[in-house]
């Protein structure tokens, strides 16, 4: 079958497919090729409410790309190419499937239009054959190598986007580190996040390589029907102070580019920090109660800042006991992250768990931090020079992987991830 | 956590409740804020809270005293092994200066939690490389660079001049460093998260390998204190004594086998499993180590 064909005008979805395998048969789908079964899968597709499935999607089109106000989906993988091409129509070529493959993606429907034909590898790997959407988002950014000398994109180089600074304490790792393009799939279904890397990835084979990707969790809905703050592995209530995403003129101030920023390419933008960062989880384990609070600066029960009693309550750096000293550590993480208060980023960070470490015999597992915000000096910069020169928390922690990378502005219906830069 | 040093007197409240009621004044300083937990009286204000009358005060003033003449003791022999050690960088003999280096750190690396606890004395006198500014890098760890990497003792007299004057401020400091029964329950587990954070990856000694020599040292410190507080904690817990009693046997057999002439074997020549099987028994003791605290009381 043909994307141009006009009795095609829907496409095939996941869940569709699940429907008409119950309706007509797996046979018809899978073994009828060509037009027939074409024709019976739309016939089938008609009836299914379109309401039904909204819940669980995400628009892919906007003036924003998904996955950065989006509330945190259950699941994250992360994927960090590098491009193996020196074309840059190989790279616009790359970005235009990529953008049909993420509508198809996000959407729920199945990837490519041969995935009927027995004669030939289907062009979705299927693995979320009859999965809903599952709140699937994916969000495209180009980190400060792409703007080396190979696609001719030096002079394109927003001046804010640069490798951080080494931070005191980083370990980091080549491994875990970098990249030409990110993309950060998150999802309800870890199987669906992981079908989204996986096909883009395939369709990626011969211009971009992985680099590095990195699996996220945090609990489930399922499991947390109230929404309440989620818990990182050190069992504190991680996202307490995030800025209020349903607040626009907030948004605008912390998260989005805009004219005067920088190039106009990256208005409706925003950067994207992410550090891989392995939590020392057999030494925490074995810090007192105390230690542990004393080190966040905040109750592990509750979340409330120390000395106060709500998880939301503000966090007061100017109270001291009665012997004039601070009641919240000033060396704690929850102060030093706060500072004066005046600047802030949007955190949406995952848990990780990668196994096990070989040499040690410990937990690989820890926290892919990732932040975004207008500017990466100004905010995500400043913040962590803090925390690294003095943040109890850094005992227990190391910084093992670090990239950023430019988010594209949303892509509107009809357009091309990275059009606004690319054309 | 990182112990901290100078600690007001007027703490008293707090180290109270955080040691363990002790009614001595010879601990009176607690070392810490008190983020207490929000699950007993400990979430009021540190002024309003009341030792539990029904907790037995225990007297910590032995093993604190025993503690500080082990902690100068070792400082004397720290201070004097630098020196010679110095003395030797100075004179440019390599191989004598290679040899004497990771002996004399094992003097410091038995007491590190004290060392920690006095301001910048620590990454003065054992930063790695990317612990601190560039700028400010200096301490044994220059030289070790130096020695083993660059093959020289050259360019490195002004850093062995100041590490010895970084050595003996720190034996000047110790005298008077505020020791209470809580840094000595927090101590042991610090000195084994060393162990565990730095020693074991390789990281600590990436240019001498001699990475065994602060392994065996930070877990004799933790020992120390263990044998002080024992008396202590087979009243209170005697199964938790002879758990941690035992761990430490363990993780010694372990370490055994990698002893060569007086000191250890290149930590180059251990095998991966042989790693994992030291990092394994080290957190098997730990665990237990960190129950300690029980001796405190609530």
């Amino acid at each position: 079958m043909k994307k141009s064909d006009p009795l095609l005008g829907k496409k095939l979805s996941r869940r569709d497919m699940l429907r008409l395998t119950g309706v007509g048969g797996l046979g018809l789908l899978l073994g009828g090729g060509g037009i027939g079964g074409i024709m019976a899968t739309r016939g089938a597709a008609a009836q299914v409410p379109a309401a039904e499935v909204k819940e669980d999607t995400i628009p892919f089109y906007g003036s924003h790309q998904a996955g950065i106000l989006t509330p945190s989906q259950n699941f994250l993988y992360f994927a960090s190419f590098d491009l193996t091409t020196t074309k840059l129509a190989d790279v616009k070529k790359l970005l235009e499937l990529w953008t049909t493959a993420a509508a198809a993606l996000t959407s729920g429907s199945l990837i490519g239009n041969i995935n009927d034909n027995p004669h030939l590898p289907p062009s979705d790997t299927g693995e979320a054959a009859g999965l809903t959407p599952a709140r699937c988002t994916l969000t495209f950014g180009v980190g400060p190598s792409f703007f080396d000398g190979r696609f001719g994109l030096a002079s394109k180089r927003p001046a804010k986007l640069a490798d951080l600074p080494a931070f005191k304490g980083d370990d980091l790792e080549p491994k875990w580190s970098g990249g030409d393009l990110c993309v950060q799939a998150c999802a309800d279904d870890l199987q669906v996040a992981f079908h989204a890397i996986r096909n883009l990835a395939r369709i990626a084979r011969g211009t971009a390589v992985l680099r590095w990707t990195q699996e996220g969790f945090q609990r489930t809905g399922g499991a947390d029907p109230m929404g309440t703050t989620p818990r990182n592995l050190l069992g504190f209530k991680d996202g307490t102070g995030n800025p209020d995403v349903t607040n626009a003129a907030e948004m605008q101030k912390i998260v989005w580019n805009s004219s005067g920023d920088g190039p106009a390419w990256m208005n409706g933008g925003t950067y994207m920090a992410v550090r891989r960062v392995r939590l020392r989880i057999e030494i925490w384990d074995r810090s007192t109660l105390n230690d542990q609070e004393s080190t966040f600066g905040r109750y592990r029960h509750s979340g409330a800042p120390i000395g106060a009693k709500d998880e939301f309550d503000d966090l007061n750096l100017k109270a001291t006991d009665h012997s004039g000293k601070p009641i919240v550590p000033p060396d704690s993480h929850s102060a030093l992250a706060h500072g004066d208060g005046t600047v802030k980023m949007l955190r949406r960070s995952y848990s990780y768990s990668s196994g096990m470490d070989l040499t040690t015999g410990q937990l690989d597992a820890g926290l892919l931090f990732i932040s975004f915000q207008r500017d990466l000096v100004k905010q995500f910069v400043s913040i962590q020079e803090r925390l690294s020169k003095n943040d109890r928390l850094n005992e227990y922690m190391v910084h093992t992987g670090s990239a950023v990378f430019a988010c594209f502005p949303g892509i509107r219906e009809g357009g091309t991830i990275g059009e606004s830069l690319l054309g | 956590m990182k112990l901290k040093y100078a600690v007001p007197a007027g703490l008293l409240a707090v180290s109270i409740l955080f040691a363990g009621c002790a009614n001595n004044d010879n601990e009176s300083s607690g070392n810490e804020a008190p983020a207490a937990s929000n699950n007993t009286a400990l979430n009021v204000p540190a002024a309003s809270a009341e030792p539990a009358a029904n907790v037995k005060a225990v007297d910590f003033t032995s093993a604190i005293e025993q503690y500080r003449a082990y902690v100068i003791e070792q400082c004397d022999q720290f201070v004097k092994e630098t020196e010679t050690f110095t003395n030797a960088v100075k004179a440019g003999k390599l191989e004598e200066a290679k040899a004497l280096y990771a002996p004399a750190r094992m003097y410091y690396e038995r007491i590190e939690p004290i060392a920690e606890a006095l301001g910048d004395l620590d990454p003065n006198i054992d930063a790695r490389e990317n612990d601190v500014d560039a700028a400010d890098w200096r301490g044994f760890h220059k030289i070790e660079k130096s020695l083993w990497e660059g093959k020289t003792t050259e360019g490195t007299s002004e850093v062995a001049d100041r590490l010895l004057q970084d050595a003996q401020l720190l034996r000047a400091k110790v005298e008077t460093a505020e020791i209470d029964a809580n840094l000595l329950v927090t101590g042991a587990v610090e000195l084994l998260n060393e162990v565990s954070s730095s020693k074991v990856t390789g990281e600590e000694e990436r240019y001498s390998h001699t990475d065994l020599y602060d392994f065996v040292a930070n877990v004799e410190g933790a020992q120390k204190i263990y044998e002080l507080l024992k008396p202590e904690l087979a009243k209170k817990d005697p199964a938790l004594e002879q758990t941690i009693g035992e761990k430490f046997a363990a993780l010694q057999a372990e370490l055994a086998p990698f002893k060569s002439g007086d000191g250890y074997v290149s930590y180059e020549a251990l095998k991966e499993e042989e790693i994992r099987t030291l990092s394994q028994n080290l957190d098997a003791l730990a665990e237990p180590l960190s129950n300690m605290g029980t001796i405190l009381g609530v």
